[in-house]
């Protein structure tokens, strides 16, 4: 034979083979197609110990069902995790089932990214509103219509070092909870009192330096005490109560400005401060339990915020979700599979709540397996409670308008800003975003 | 011997006639095949996606949806260059070079001649001092973080323990420039450290040795051969150097989030926040555009100057 026709006719027999098995990666990657390498395509963005947890949920499912087979793939939390999932879905090759923040959905629900969840079906499978905490359901609800299954609710709360709270006087009869709490004055009182328990260099500390998203969940919290959100109309319009500003500014300079917890704090000294016992409160997320069980002979216990201002408790919180992305070219049994794989994940959360988070699905709230985990059952009302990023283009976790409205709330905790001044800072930090063309027009 | 005479051969005549200079056909061929490769890739991912980007700075072009999206005109250009939080972190790119160029230059050049100055161990001075480069910009934001750090950090603690008032190097933005500014040059002062202990390889030793026959001290050599010698790299190691600073993003990134309050957001992190954060591609696109052609207006102008400047010491 001779040397080219050998040639021509094997890179023949090449090509009908690599077409063939069109299912290959390689050959999908080239085509441009979704590679079926699994039943159940899954992308999240969890790494650490909800990692692992979301790994034991996944085995859970395998178990379950044998036969179906999931591929997880883990991508960077924040905007790497979010753009991904964006272009891969707007460009027809989405993954089946994907996690999102709540606080995210609003732009990927008005950008027609993601399959609404009554078109799935997910309800044959009991995937229904009542069995969810209502403020998740209602924030996975766009325009009227669902769009995700919440997972969990992950609130802001209140840790304690329970020695330094014995020695202030500051727990209740029963050994290890805090007396009740009210009001802004009762609070600058105990967070004092742990200050002056001896031991204590701060009375409470927080992640405040360069991290401008813990601040604004800080302030969130205190702020919807008394007012709306600061954006309404789909993020077109600046509502912004200046008293409430104001009374919210003082309250937080009254806790800085004293130093009963410090001005100026980056995330890893805010943990080595409430690790080492120098701190008598923590604020931040429940999702930092993990960490701090690892330290040893560290006794700590977790509660809701009490109501700071205003009269009933807030609390600041995000959810994760799962979501099904909008695959013009699935089929009915890769939607099946995606939703029992849902199914499965809600089932097993209680595995979920060990990395301090609040299982959104209330069959497994109220399970003796939840239930026996402390301290995630002190903070169960938070859930109940949850206060979400307000609705638009530009607001969620790790967005650009957490950095910028953020970086001014660390301006007022740190005493740059007076409280009078503030809402004048935050108004202009909000006109962009309030003038500038949105990505995707939102109702 | 009354009289010294140049031993030096007197130089050959270029070969007259241009024939010799032209290649020959097949010298031309090697030579579009050696560049092909370069020229590839470099219209691939350079050239390429320069003009996507151009295209998209004209339409609404987002992330979250295929496709170009709306086209808008120049309304992008309009709305970045109206908008003061971009101009804001361009100064910050700007201070950001006025403040590192200088020690970063002088540094490498003072600490170069004095390592080859050394008699023993100058391997040893050599790496120590070119090794913080090779070290990934995360880790060396990850040491200094900590170092930093208010309350808890070695740098906090040192001045709290000589009596002095503790600057907030993170959380104030005076502090966050001195922090960044002395790890950047801490971190990459070695890159120009080697460029400038290269050129000083290339210094001819007997020039050095009729120096100090004619009882030059070391300073003076330093002073009038040394430094003069090494121009060439200096104006090289400048516009390297303006250009590198130019480009800053991650290690401010890293240790400050562009913070507080934006006041030390560079451009770059800038786009980042619109373009990817706010999934606005086409108007990060738009401002990407618009610091593209000032750097390569900065590097045109040097190019000139340096232009002019070796015709006019040639002539």
């Amino acid at each position: 034979m001779a040397r080219r026709r050998f040639l021509a006719l094997s890179g023949g027999l090449a090509l009908t083979g690599g077409l063939a098995a069109c299912s290959s990666p390689l050959a999908s990657g080239l085509t441009g197609s979704q590679p079926n390498t699994a039943d159940v395509i899954f992308w999240n963005l969890f790494t650490g110990g909800d990692g692992a947890n979301m790994v034991l949920m996944e085995k859970a499912f395998r178990k379950a069902n044998p036969g179906t087979t999931v591929e997880a793939t883990i991508l960077g939390w924040g905007n790497p995790y979010y753009t991904k999932l964006a272009l891969a879905t707007a460009s027809g090759t989405p993954p089946d089932v994907g996690i999102t923040h709540l606080s995210r959905l609003p732009l990927l629900a008005a950008s027609g990214l993601l399959e609404p969840i009554e078109r799935t079906p997910l309800g044959e499978l009991g995937v229904t509103q009542d069995k969810f905490t209502p403020a998740a359901w209602k924030k996975a609800t766009v325009d009227g219509t669902v769009y995700a299954v919440p997972l969990d609710t992950h609130p802001f709360v209140l840790y304690y070092n329970v020695d330094i709270a014995r020695k202030a006087g500051l727990l209740d009869s029963a050994g290890d909870g805090l007396v009740p709490l009210k009001g802004k004055e009762d609070f600058a009182d105990v967070v004092k009192a742990m200050k002056d328990a001896g031991g204590a260099q701060f009375g409470a500390v927080m992640s405040i330096t360069a991290d401008p998203s813990t601040a604004w969940r800080f302030f969130s919290m205190i702020y919807s005490g008394l007012a709306g959100p600061i954006v309404t109309d789909s993020g077109t319009k600046i509502a912004i109560d200046d008293e409430a500003m104001q009374e919210t500014v003082a309250f937080m300079q009254s806790l800085t400005g004293p130093n009963l917890m410090p001005k100026n704090l980056t995330g890893a000294g805010a943990n080595a401060l409430f690790s080492t016992g120098k701190s008598g409160f923590l604020f931040d997320g429940e999702w930092q339990i993990p960490t701090y069980r690892a330290v040893k002979n560290l006794k700590f216990n977790v509660v809701p915020f009490p109501a700071l201002l205003g009269s009933k408790p807030v609390a600041y919180a995000d959810s994760h979700a799962l979501i099904l992305p909008r695959n013009d070219r699935g089929d009915d049994t890769r939607t099946r599979n995606a939703s029992k794989f849902v199914k499965s994940l809600l089932d097993s959360s209680a595995v979920w709540a060990e990395g301090g988070h609040i299982p959104a699905w209330l069959p497994t709230q109220h399970s003796k397996a939840f239930l026996d985990q402390s301290p995630q059952r002190n903070y169960v009302e938070a859930a109940f409670n949850a206060q979400y990023d307000p609705v638009a283009w530009y607001t969620g976790a790790g967005s650009d308008f957490q950095g910028v409205i953020g970086g001014t709330v660390i301006e007022a905790l740190t005493g740059r800003i007076t409280p009078k001044g503030m809402a004048g800072a935050m108004r202009s930090a909000l006109k962009r975003y309030t003038t500038s063309r949105p990505p995707v027009t939102m109702k | 011997m009354t009289t010294v005479v140049s031993t030096r051969p007197a130089p050959t005549a270029p070969p007259t006639g241009l024939a010799a200079d032209r290649p020959t056909p097949s010298e031309r061929r090697a030579g579009r095949l050696l560049t092909a490769p370069f020229l590839v890739i470099y219209l691939l991912f350079l050239v390429g996606p320069l003009l996507v980007g151009v295209v998209l700075s004209f339409f609404n072009t987002t992330t979250v949806k295929s496709g170009l999206g709306d086209f808008v005109g120049l309304s992008n250009y309009r709305e970045v260059l109206g908008d003061s939080l971009f101009w804001e972190s361009m100064w910050h790119s700007v201070l950001f070079t006025l403040l590192t160029t200088p020690p970063l230059v002088i540094l490498a050049l003072g600490v170069a001649i004095l390592a080859s100055r050394i008699r023993r161990g100058r391997l040893f001075y050599r790496i120590a001092f070119f090794l913080p480069y090779v070290v990934p910009s995360s880790v060396v934001t990850l040491v200094f973080l900590w170092m930093y750090t208010p309350q808890i950090g070695l740098i906090p603690k040192v001045f709290d323990a000589v009596g002095l008032p503790v600057p907030d190097f993170i959380g104030s933005t005076s502090g966050g420039w001195t922090a960044v500014v002395l790890m950047t040059v801490w971190w990459t002062f070695g890159f120009n450290f080697v460029l400038y202990t290269a050129a000083i390889q290339d210094v001819p030793a007997d020039v050095y040795e009729a120096a100090a026959i004619d009882g030059a001290s070391p300073w003076q050599q330093i002073r009038h051969i040394t430094v003069p010698l090494l121009g060439r790299t200096t104006s090289l190691v400048l516009i390297l150097q303006i250009l590198a600073s130019l480009k800053v993003f991650d290690q401010i990134y890293q240790l400050l989030g562009g913070g507080p309050n934006q006041s030390t957001r560079p451009v770059i992190e800038y786009i980042y926040d619109t373009g990817f954060t706010a999934y606005r591609g086409g108007y990060g696109a738009a401002a990407t555009m618009v610091y593209f052609v000032i750097i390569v207006a900065i590097s045109a102008a040097w190019y000139g100057l340096r232009r002019r400047r070796a015709t006019s010491s040639a002539a």
